[in-house]
């Protein structure tokens, strides 16, 4: 498991997201901190492609040995892409929770909501 | 997860927190659920030998004149077939049959039993059982606080421990009195895990020192997130979610640890659910495809899961679910509602996981 990181060109949402924003798009993942506090991630089940997703709403769920948790949307949109790589090795997800344990691609319908989210400093500060 | 009770730490606290254990909320203990990885725990318990910290459950010393006569009343299992130097499985039963708990007695002398309690359970257990005393010649007595509890399980747990120890370790379902790593205690041939492996009962003072040298001697330390996936696949009750006072021994498979000729509290009920049948029975399922089946999720047509987890060595969903009689057969194929998902999923025979399979 890598070591606890959290990237400045991400922006962050207080339960535990990130999202790496490119024009009216957006990647969304967990955080180094979710994923140490799941455990090793043994499923992932992703939404389907086209689902309408609401900021601060559960949108998918990902699964410890021990636990199921929600997946918060850190903005709203609707998934273009999933990482259907993760069905098979979801551990990724607690491997590179930034680069290849991503979790879905947004076309996002209110770019504004990015300015809601935290950037890294902010978001470190919540976690003690 | 907020609670204003403190919790209780186990004397183990500290070698937990300097292994970097997570340690969460259970049965008002402050427990550790993992070390490096509950997965990687699980294998090694299933392959070299693992140590858990079970001190939160709970101990009742049973003794006097009647104690065999009066232990024979609450337990439901023939106490009397117990030798001494024996440990014997039970439930404890209310009058219409509901479990109030399930445990391990272990008989230490003639007129003297040790009973381990579930943590959740142990201040109930005790009540009752104190209540029940009061009509035999005996003494029941908390011995919570006198005893911290280790188990060492896997395939080379008791070499491990035989090379701390002078003489020989106890046979499975019996207890003695040994020195381990110079520490006298309770060694008994017991665990959760399906494992060959001993249960430590001593003096919660020397647990440190005894945690260490197990360690030491190459057991790794596995937290109760693999004592549950472990005891799941090989399909060992866990009170609160397979077994409550809703539920008789009968539906949950226990009719095995039940002797209603001894005329234990209960036994009525329970001889009634023998002879009639009972409407629903605890199943071992396995999860076909994708998805993992939890605590509460419901059986399509009827039932509920009560215990769920990915399998560790069948890399699949498993779990055990209450199910209508009708379709509790092995082989039977039954659908998981998994938070809004259908899952299907096959009622298997236990237990779920067979060594060399």
């Amino acid at each position: 498991m890598a070591d606890a990181s959290y990237p400045d060109d991400l922006k962050y949402h207080p339960e535990h997201d990130w999202a790496r924003i490119d024009g009216d798009s957006a990647t969304f993942g967990i955080t180094w901190y979710a994923q140490d506090a799941l455990g090793e991630v043994v499923f992932f089940d992703p939404p389907a492609v086209g689902t309408e997703v609401s900021k601060d709403q559960p949108y998918t769920e990902v699964e410890s040995v021990k636990a199921v948790s929600d997946v918060i949307a850190p903005l709203s949109g609707e998934v273009t892409a999933v990482n259907d790589g993760l069905g098979d090795k979801p551990e990724t997800i607690n491997e590179d929770p930034y680069g290849e344990g991503w979790l879905v691609k947004v076309k996002l319908s209110d770019p504004s909501e990015v300015e809601s989210l935290m950037d890294a400093t902010e978001y470190e500060a919540t976690l003690e | 997860m907020s609670s204003t009770t403190e919790l209780r730490r186990t004397p183990l606290y500290d070698r937990h927190a300097a292994a970097g254990a997570k340690l969460v909320p259970f049965a008002g203990w402050e427990m550790p659920v993992q070390y490096g990885g509950i997965r990687e725990e699980h294998i090694a318990v299933r392959t070299r030998a693992g140590v858990f910290d079970v001190s939160h459950m709970g101990q009742v010393l049973t003794r006097g004149p009647q104690a065999t006569a009066f232990l024979q009343r609450v337990l439901s299992n023939d106490v009397r077939r117990m030798p001494e130097g024996g440990a014997q499985y039970s439930v404890m039963c209310r009058e219409d049959g509901g479990v109030l708990d399930d445990l391990f007695t272990y008989r230490l002398a003639e007129c003297e039993y040790l009973t381990v309690t579930n943590a959740s359970n142990h201040e109930k257990d005790l009540a009752w059982m104190q209540e029940h005393g009061r009509e035999f010649d005996v003494d029941v007595l908390d011995r919570h606080a006198d005893f911290a509890m280790l188990a060492v399980q896997g395939p080379s747990a008791r070499a491990l421990v035989q090379r701390l120890t002078e003489g020989s370790l106890p046979s499975r379902f019996h207890v003695c009195l040994r020195p381990v790593a110079g520490v006298p205690m309770l060694v008994c041939g017991t665990g959760y895990t399906g494992e060959d492996g001993v249960e430590l009962l001593l003096d919660p003072e020397h647990a440190p020192s005894v945690w260490d040298a197990i360690v030491q001697a190459g057991a790794s330390p596995a937290g109760l997130g693999a004592r549950d996936t472990l005891r799941m696949e090989v399909c060992f009750h866990l009170y609160g979610n397979d077994l409550s006072e809703d539920r008789g021994p009968i539906e949950a498979g226990l009719g095995w640890c039940c002797r209603e000729p001894t005329a234990f509290i209960g036994s009525e009920a329970v001889g009634r659910a023998r002879g009639e049948g009972t409407a629903e029975k605890l199943v071992p399922f396995v999860v076909e495809g994708p998805g993992i089946a939890r605590h509460g999720n419901p059986v399509i047509g009827g039932g509920e899961v009560t215990s769920g987890t990915l399998s560790p060595c069948l890399e699949r969903g498993i779990g055990m679910a209450y199910v209508s009689t009708a379709r509790a057969e092995p082989g039977t194929q039954i659908e998981i509602d998994v938070r809004g998902r259908v899952r299907p999923a096959k009622i298997e025979h236990k237990p779920l996981y067979k060594k060399g399979a």
